[in-house]
């Protein structure tokens, strides 16, 4: 068994709409920043033991599935880093 | 008849709709989600609130619970359910029903009256009613908008699966009457079977003549009588 760290970034799908980063966006507008669009994400940072990388990222993309993400309004991506 | 209405850590409407039950003549009692559901219930709510402090996405941990798999198994087998408010996050995340609710378009916490109109009236929720209706009941969300990719969401209007849209005194459906951004002015539907339904509004709130401003909702909770 290998330790590992698995990240698993869930965001949006594109085109659902984000109200929290339009007003995010619209508060840095205010505080003179420029920029041309936002988007947020939520990022877990998984410390795990599998037998392999591989075995480390599906344990964390089952995660995702069956908890971290909601299929019907996010996509999410797996990393996996040796701890 | 006896109605079990569920308690999470963080249900808090649960008192509420066991009282708008009983002025019904409606035996309700509230069942705390560990101790499973009775052996004998003759129909489940859902209640509102904010269970587990609405954690990564409202509803997300409470479907999850070891309960729902006994809710889903008694929405199966005709157990009229009915999830309301976070107990509708909850019945979407749970799969009892398609789509998912989510921020509200104004990323405000929305407190207010709506007006719903009545899509079916041959549903145990909406006996009460005629098609067309409009009825009152309020709403207290944050996380309201419905969601639903495209092609789920013809299949939900082919199927009739929607009970209740925003709309406006008169029943026209528009932006304007649309609180949250819910596609299609989506405020309830219905699961598999039309014994199941969730809606965002609380029927609970508009039954009691003492505390509400409209009793329009009782009609919902009759579908347990």
């Amino acid at each position: 068994m290998t330790a590992y760290t698995a990240t698993v970034t869930v965001r949006l799908k594109r085109g659902v709409l984000d109200p929290e980063a339009e007003t995010t966006q619209r508060a840095l507008e205010r505080l003179g920043f420029e920029l041309e669009d936002l988007r947020s994400a939520d990022r877990f940072e998984i410390d795990l033991e599998a037998d392999d990388a591989d075995a480390a990222a599906e344990r964390a993309g089952e995660m995702a599935e069956r908890l971290l993400a909601n299929p019907t309004i996010h996509d999410y991506e797996v990393t996996v880093a040796d701890r | 008849m006896t109605v079990t209405v569920l308690q999470f850590g963080g249900s808090n409407c649960d008192r509420d709709a066991v009282r708008a039950l009983e002025h019904l003549g409606i035996d309700a009692e509230r069942r705390w989600h560990a101790d499973g559901l009775p052996a004998e219930t003759d129909g489940i709510v859902i209640p509102g609130g904010f269970s587990y402090g609405d954690y990564l996405r409202a509803g997300a941990m409470a479907a999850r619970a070891p309960v729902m798999e006994e809710v889903r198994a008694a929405a199966a087998d005709g157990t009229p359910v009915l999830g309301v408010c976070n107990g509708a996050q909850i019945g979407a995340e749970s799969g009892l029903v398609a789509g998912a609710f989510t921020t509200n378009e104004s990323a405000r916490f929305q407190c207010e009256p709506v007006h719903l109109r009545v899509e079916r009236a041959d549903t145990p929720w909406t006996a009460a009613y005629d098609e067309g209706d409009v009825i009152e009941v309020p709403i207290a969300h944050g996380e309201g908008r419905f969601e639903i990719d495209a092609a789920a969401s013809e299949a939900l209007e082919a199927d009739d699966r929607i009970l209740f849209r925003y709309c406006d005194a008169d029943g026209a459906v528009t932006d304007a009457a649309n609180p949250n951004g819910s596609t299609g002015n989506v405020a309830g539907i219905l699961g598999e079977r039309e014994t199941t339904a969730v809606l965002m509004p609380h029927p609970e709130r508009a039954t009691l003549p003492d505390v509400a401003a409209s009793t329009d909702g009782e009609g919902i909770l009759r579908a347990f009588a």
